[in-house]
């Protein structure tokens, strides 16, 4: 990690904005470590969720929204049941990220890729369509796709639909997206 | 005695999990509990709507709540965490007024509120009860030593989950030992699998599923119950790839639990379903039960 200068960085409005959008008071946080010690993920984090925490408090907006974390954290809840300060962290976790998309970061973008083409497939069908969100995600990362060996595990289970199931109703999820579109830009 | 309750089956209930889907309705019936579809359900939206927008995320889950409401009940059941956890999130965010109106904003019809979910586990729990799972057994699962395996989420956070415990749910763990099942502690009950990370990070997956593979074979399972699709899929079908990352060799059988369900109950096999998963627990599991006998 980088060396940061926490007086320099300093942002508060960031601080503030994580606060009201997440509902906690991040202040409350005493760096127990508890939160990084349960969390699953810390293995693959470029910054611990305690740290994430610590710099969140510091208002180091650009080192929060650029890190890797906050797009592999799974929302296991961990940190959020085990917290002493009942501070639910993996809501800041996913407000953090809801930022960086706002700021157009994403520094695990295949993560961001696959959450985006599993959305496009629930707008499209109001369901998802599984092997459809596959090719989707295959096509727009140009990765071949790294479970090709599960193929001949799962197709003759007649368990991956070749079709759709599209709901009746689609149009009325397409416009719950179209509205959120619609509010966000407004 | 038979009760009802509106069914959410989740979009992997269609697909990958089709057999806890078909195991879930036939327990279900033979327990007199009744499952009624929601008509035109639509996708909760799971994690990609919650990490993107906690307003969305409510609103495509609301829809759902509010067909529920239109059935003119209360309550729903679904078999997949990850379905609940949003069902009950958008739920209890939406108690707060400036928040529903912002949901309201996004759908077609507003949700009316007070909508509760509950897991298939928690309704098999309250509404049939262990007594009547007893009395219903007809093959007991003697001899089958069980790992219960509920996943990350099932009961976190408490505050909002309001079911078994946090740290060591045992919900599961009493319908299978009421069963005849020797159920064996299992230190990592609540531990994440992975996730959705199959994809984009099958590096991840296959560590943290390794880990819990490892631990049911430490705590000599025959085989690894589970209640979400996700893990299922985890530890199941990326089993090969997790003893290939790790040079394991791991044979474990992950059925759901209402597939265990159903095999006491004497449900037919293809409710049941098994020929669906990727370790095929029958040899195991005959292997146990004609030991037992
Ligand atoms: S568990 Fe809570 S108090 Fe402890 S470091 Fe994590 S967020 Fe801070
Ligand atoms: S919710 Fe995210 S940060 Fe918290 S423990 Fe789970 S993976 Fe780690
Ligand atoms: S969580 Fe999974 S299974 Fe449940 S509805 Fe949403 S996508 Fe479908
Ligand atoms: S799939 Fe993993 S993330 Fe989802 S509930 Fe199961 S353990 Fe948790």
């Amino acid at each position: 990690m980088n060396i940061i200068n926490l007086t320099r960085d300093y942002d508060e409005d960031f601080v503030h904005r994580v606060e009201e959008e997440s509902g906690q008071n991040v202040s409350l946080c005493y760096q127990c470590g508890n939160c990084t010690a349960g969390c699953p993920y810390t293995f693959a984090y470029d910054i611990p969720v305690s740290q994430i925490m610590r710099l969140v408090q510091a208002g180091q907006k650009k080192t929060v929204l650029s890190s890797k974390s906050i797009w592999l954290c799974a929302t296991c809840e961990s940190c959020t049941t085990r917290c002493p300060n009942m501070i639910d962290v993996a809501c800041v976790m996913d407000v953090l990220r809801h930022m960086a998309r706002r700021e157009g970061l994403a520094a695990v973008p295949q993560v961001k890729t696959f959450w985006d083409s599993f959305l496009d497939s629930v707008r499209a069908h109001g369901r998802v369509f599984e092997l459809g969100l596959l090719i989707n995600y295959v096509t727009k990362t140009g990765r071949f796709w790294t479970d090709m060996d599960l193929g001949p595990k799962i197709l003759p289970k007649g368990k991956l639909a070749f079709k759709p199931h599209d709901i009746q109703g689609k149009e009325h999820v397409a416009r719950i997206f179209e509205r959120f579109e619609r509010e966000s830009n407004s | 005695m038979s009760e009802a309750i509106a069914y959410y089956p989740g979009c992997s209930g269609l697909g990958t999990s089709k057999e806890y889907d078909t195991s879930t309705r036939a327990v279900c019936a033979a327990l007199g509990l009744s499952l009624v579809d929601i008509p035109d359900w639509s996708c909760c939206g799971s994690s990609p709507a919650h990490t993107k927008d906690h307003v969305l995320s409510a609103a495509l889950a609301a829809r759902n709540l509010q067909l529920v409401s239109d059935m003119g009940l209360k309550a729903a059941a679904t078999p997949c965490p990850s379905c609940l956890t949003n069902l009950r999130t958008a739920n209890h965010r939406c108690e707060a007024a400036p928040f529903k109106a912002k949901v309201d904003k996004l759908l077609d019809d507003p949700y009316a509120g007070g909508v509760n979910a509950v897991s298939v586990l928690q309704a098999l729990t309250e509404m049939v009860g262990l007594d009547t799972v007893k009395s219903a057994v007809r093959t007991p699962l003697k001899g089958l030593k069980v790992a219960c395996y509920y996943g990350c989420i099932m009961n976190r956070p408490p505050e909002l989950m309001a079911f078994d415990d946090c740290e060591n749910p045992m919900a599961m763990d009493n319908i299978l030992a009421a069963m005849g099942a020797e159920v064996v502690p299992f230190p990592l009950k609540v531990e994440c699998c992975g996730a959705s990370y199959g994809i984009p990070r099958p590096d991840v997956v296959a560590k943290l599923s390794g880990k819990l593979l490892d631990a049911a074979v430490g705590v000599g399972a025959d085989m690894v119950a589970v209640a979400c699709p996700l893990c299922q899929m985890n530890l199941d079908l990326r089993q090969g790839q997790v003893n290939r990352a790790g040079g394991t060799n791991f044979r474990m059988p992950v059925p759901y639990f209402t597939q265990l369900m159903a095999v006491a109950l004497n449900i037919a096999d293809e409710e049941i379903g098994f020929s669906k998963l990727c370790v095929d627990p029958r040899p195991v599991l005959s292997k146990a039960l004609a030991v037992a006998d």
